[in-house]
């Protein structure tokens, strides 16, 4: 349900993008902990230049199904079935 | 948490796809991007930057700026009639493995866009020197390790206004954006560079002695508008930071102003609009500047920046260029951390004031 993009995948192998089925558990998933989920599931190198407190790096956008997650609550957005959550960098030059 | 319904003109029929960092202001994809380019153009016919008949060089390095300001120029152009002859001129900088990507991309982008690319590379314009050559022969200085972006910036300059006297270009557009301009503002405060602060607000250059004017159309776009911009337009760029960016004291204060964009969205807009209200003092300005005694181009000594960068690299000895005694271009610093985020000449340091 992720899918880093815009120079954000090379922290992830390269792979732009990823299906991911998250474990059930007694709490709802929110973004919140899809980041830890992430950090420790997926990230292939540097974490501290995706994830930075518990929050992602500033100037990494994310996109909840294409709209922008300032809009939906942030960390505090709770996962459906079906999400698309996309990271986006602004982080390079250009 | 439902997705609020875009305040835009659309009048609420779509749902807001993102908050505006300037207004707070949640839209729509569509209105949002009518908006950017309205507001692209309204900074290009206010400060009117590019005259009916103007051939346009935009500088090109495939990365997202670039990209988006070649998009809406050309977009712009074809719905408002502005007659512009846009051209892409893309620097390869001999940065193995990086600008090679880099300018596939900048081939996609004209051949998609069928528009003429030119590429001029430091290698044929300097005398057989590539960043890389740059790069190992400043590595072998002690303590040089952030030349190389202060080498790259003044190099990439000159190459821009080389490629673009080439296609008879009259203009060059650069895609710094807003958030560039933030940093580069930070960066002069930081150094008590105030001859470049208080220049730091205008929209460009207008070309003295010689060389082109030079405009920023995207300085007043974010960088979150700009990839979300992208993003929604499904423009095809690249996305890799450079190799030696990451020496490069810009990443500091980009950091530093990331995180103060999180307390405040507006910040970035408001720093660039703090450097437009700076003046230096007239007790602080500079003499006016004379000519390269190599090149020609403008300089405030008897060499211009690149020549001299140039003529200490010749000598081996990278460091007469950029070291303490050369206090003008240790100014001009490594901020040109990135593709064509260059800017004027070095002026002398002195005071500020608020007009």
């Amino acid at each position: 349900i992720s899918s880093p993009i815009g120079g954000a995948e090379l922290l992830f192998d390269g792979v732009k993008k990823h299906q991911v089925t998250l474990p059930s558990q007694e709490e709802p998933w929110d973004i919140r902990n899809l980041l830890l989920w992430i950090k420790k599931n997926l990230l292939k190198e540097r974490p501290e230049l995706f994830i930075q407190g518990d929050s992602v790096r500033p100037g990494i956008l994310v996109l909840i199904n294409d709209a922008d997650w300032e809009l939906q609550g942030e960390l505090d957005y709770q996962l459906q079935d079906q999400d698309n959550i996309l990271f986006i960098s602004t982080l390079h030059g250009g | 948490m439902p997705v609020p319904r875009c305040s835009g003109p659309c009048g609420g029929v779509r749902p807001a796809a993102l908050r505006r960092p300037r207004t707070g202001g949640a839209v729509c994809r569509s209105c949002f991007c009518n908006a950017f380019e309205a507001e692209v153009l309204t900074t290009l016919q206010t400060g009117r930057l590019l005259p009916p008949g103007a051939i346009v060089a935009v500088g090109a390095s495939g990365g997202k700026d670039s990209t988006v300001l070649a998009h809406v120029l050309r977009a712009l152009d074809a719905r408002h009639g502005l007659e512009l002859d846009l051209r892409l001129v893309a620097v390869d900088e001999g940065i193995g493995g990086y600008r090679d990507a880099a300018l596939a991309a900048v081939r996609r982008q004209a051949a998609r866009w069928q528009l003429p690319l030119t590429v001029v590379a430091y290698a044929d314009l300097f005398g057989g020197w590539t960043m890389d050559e740059v790069a190992r022969r400043a590595a072998q200085e002690p303590g040089r390790a952030r030349a190389c972006c202060t080498f790259c910036g003044v190099l990439r300059r000159r190459a821009l206004e080389e490629g673009a006297q080439r296609v008879r270009a009259t203009h060059i557009v650069t895609g710094h954006n807003a958030d560039d301009m933030a940093e580069t503002v930070l960066m002069n405060f930081l150094r008590g560079d105030s001859g470049r602060l208080a220049r730091g607000g205008t929209l460009g250059s207008p070309g003295e002695g010689g060389a082109l004017p030079r405009c920023r159309p995207l300085q007043f776009a974010s960088q979150k508008e700009i990839v979300l911009y992208a993003h929604f337009q499904e423009l095809d760029y690249f996305s890799e930071e450079c190799v030696y960016a990451p020496e490069a004291f810009r990443g500091h204060v980009r950091d530093l102003l990331k995180a103060l964009e999180a307390a405040r969205p507006s910040v970035v807009l408001d720093l660039v609009h703090s450097a437009e209200r700076l003046a230096l003092a007239p007790a602080a300005r500079p003499p006016p500047p004379g000519a390269c005694t190599r090149c020609g181009a403008l300089a405030s000594r008897s060499l211009c920046q690149a020549c001299a960068l140039l003529d200490g690299l010749n000598r081996g000895r990278p460091r007469l260029a950029i070291g303490k005694g050369r206090k003008g271009l240790g100014e001009e610093g490594e901020e040109q951390s990135c593709a064509s985020k260059d800017r004027g000449r070095p002026i002398r340091a002195g005071a500020i004031q608020a007009f």
